[in-house]
């Protein structure tokens, strides 16, 4: 079955590439390099130490941006999820917040405090934040209210309601929060960087596009887009099947 | 000896519940039968705190330590059967010891989803007795159980809690029989409120008799 999928992801990329590199020779431009053209330029930018010296730079920004956000965005979520008061006062800020443009508010705090790396990882914070405080407060609204009753018949510490009713209760909405705020923040990074950084990926895309260096550009994009697909398979899929054993086939822990 | 008063309850402006004095000897259990909706359900929220805080409930005896086994088994899903009841209990082996109780220590490890509604049903007993209640309710337990898994729980709840002298039951039943093959005493809520119409021990009863003072209370 395993071998089956990885299979076909592997014919569909093949066939991908393929009509790339066919493309790329009928254009004949350097505006649209062939596979092996940006291939050689990931290699290039690797052997100088550019690469991975960029790619760590900006990966340090994603991870930051995104523990803030998710911290700051779920506890936000949760009590307006929890308690009608909190969500009345915050509802309006937060509707505001979600239709903010993401350039609006990196360009506002770069105005604000300058070209400084906290206006930097604010400026995504900002705008994850509201995103993962939506799908948060829509999970903290689905705690079931018979098993709610069962803990404070039973005399449940605040403790214990957090790790055994609660969490894994709002697991699959922090999972949803987790994709998408990945998706997400690392895409605002790259352009925090292009506007106000002098390192990052953002950064090296902001040079090879003063070139129209497209080689560059593919390369250091699917560098970075690697990186998080290693992310995906290696902590959030293991992460994910290791919660939801108990709803799949597993009969015992 | 537990006697206690429930307040009356309203749901808005609808009174439900009148208030029930309650008298049980030590050790006896209280079956309490009635139609659906008479707020029985209600009586035991109270009693276990679920609803109407302190007020609910005016305890005439000492209170004592309650027990409240649910209609359904409310076992959290994503734990499995050894740790829902650890969560009651931290001694691992007085757990493993109480699913011994109830036939279920070689399904410790398994998740409440992967086990029958009538296994589930006895983990939830078992939780429910870690605690050592002096007091146990129990809300229709053999509701939607197949004859001989019903049997089996009933028997457990007859081993575990009626033969138990320093435990008492207040069971909610529909079922006349089951009332009398459990309860020693048995009251009949009805009228709106509800109030106790009818009370005697089972001893004095047949079902032929519970029936006919049913008719003759609630008309069924």
């Amino acid at each position: 079955m395993i071998l089956e999928k990885l299979r076909d992801q592997i014919v569909a990329l093949l066939v991908l590439l393929t009509l790339w590199f066919i493309a790329a020779g009928v254009v004949n431009s350097p505006l649209l390099p062939s596979p092996d053209q940006v291939g050689s330029s990931i290699y290039i930018e690797w052997t100088q130490g550019r690469l991975l010296e960029n790619l760590l730079v900006t990966l340090q920004r994603v991870v930051i941006s995104f523990i803030c956000a998710m911290i700051l965005g779920g506890v936000m979520g949760v009590m307006m999820g929890r308690i009608k008061v909190v969500n009345r006062i915050f509802d309006p800020l937060l509707i505001m917040l979600l239709n903010i443009p993401a350039l609006v508010v990196i360009i506002l705090l770069y105005i604000w405090f300058g070209l400084v790396e906290a206006a930097a990882v604010a400026a995504v914070i900002i705008n994850k934040m509201p995103n993962v405080a939506v799908t948060l407060r829509e999970g903290a609204r689905m705690y079931d209210p018979e098993l709610e009753e069962m803990a404070q018949a039973y005399k449940f510490s605040f403790r214990q309601k957090v790790l055994n009713l609660w969490w894994p209760q709002l697991f699959p909405y922090v999972m949803v929060a987790t994709r998408s705020g990945l998706s997400l923040i690392w895409k605002i990074v790259l352009v925090v960087e292009l506007l106000g950084r002098s390192d990052g990926v953002g950064f090296q895309l902001h040079l090879a596009f003063q070139v129209f260096d497209v080689a560059t550009i593919l390369a250091y994009s699917f560098a970075f887009i690697a990186v998080v697909q290693m992310i995906e398979w290696f902590i959030l899929q293991p992460m994910e099947k290791y919660s939801t054993r108990w709803q799949r086939g597993d009969q015992r822990d | 000896m537990i006697e206690f008063r429930v307040n009356g309850r309203s749901f808005g402006t609808k009174q439900v519940l009148a208030s029930i004095d309650i008298a049980l000897e030590q050790g006896r259990t209280l079956c309490i039968v009635g139609s659906s909706g008479c707020g029985k359900t209600t009586l035991l929220n109270a009693l276990s705190g679920l609803e109407g805080g302190d007020k609910a409930v005016s305890w005439k005896s000492s209170v004592p330590e309650i027990g409240y086994l649910f209609q359904q088994p409310r076992l959290l899903p994503w734990r499995t059967l050894k740790q829902n009841l650890m969560l009651v209990e931290a001694d691992e082996s007085k757990v493993l010891a109480m699913l011994d109780e109830v036939n279920l220590q070689e399904y410790a490890d398994y998740f409440p989803t992967r086990i029958s509604l009538g296994m589930a049903r006895r983990a939830s007993l078992a939780r429910c007795l870690l605690r050592n209640p002096a007091l146990v309710l129990m809300d229709e337990p053999l509701v939607s159980l197949d004859s001989p898994t019903a049997q089996q729980m009933r028997r457990l709840i007859k081993k575990l809690i009626c033969k138990d002298p320093q435990k008492n039951l207040i069971y909610v039943t529909h079922d006349l029989e089951e009332a009398l093959e459990i309860g020693d005493q048995i009251i009949v809520l009805g009228n709106s409120p509800s109030e106790i119409v009818f009370s005697a021990d089972a001893s004095d009863l047949s079902k032929e008799i519970l029936e006919s003072e049913l008719r003759n209370q609630l008309g069924f």
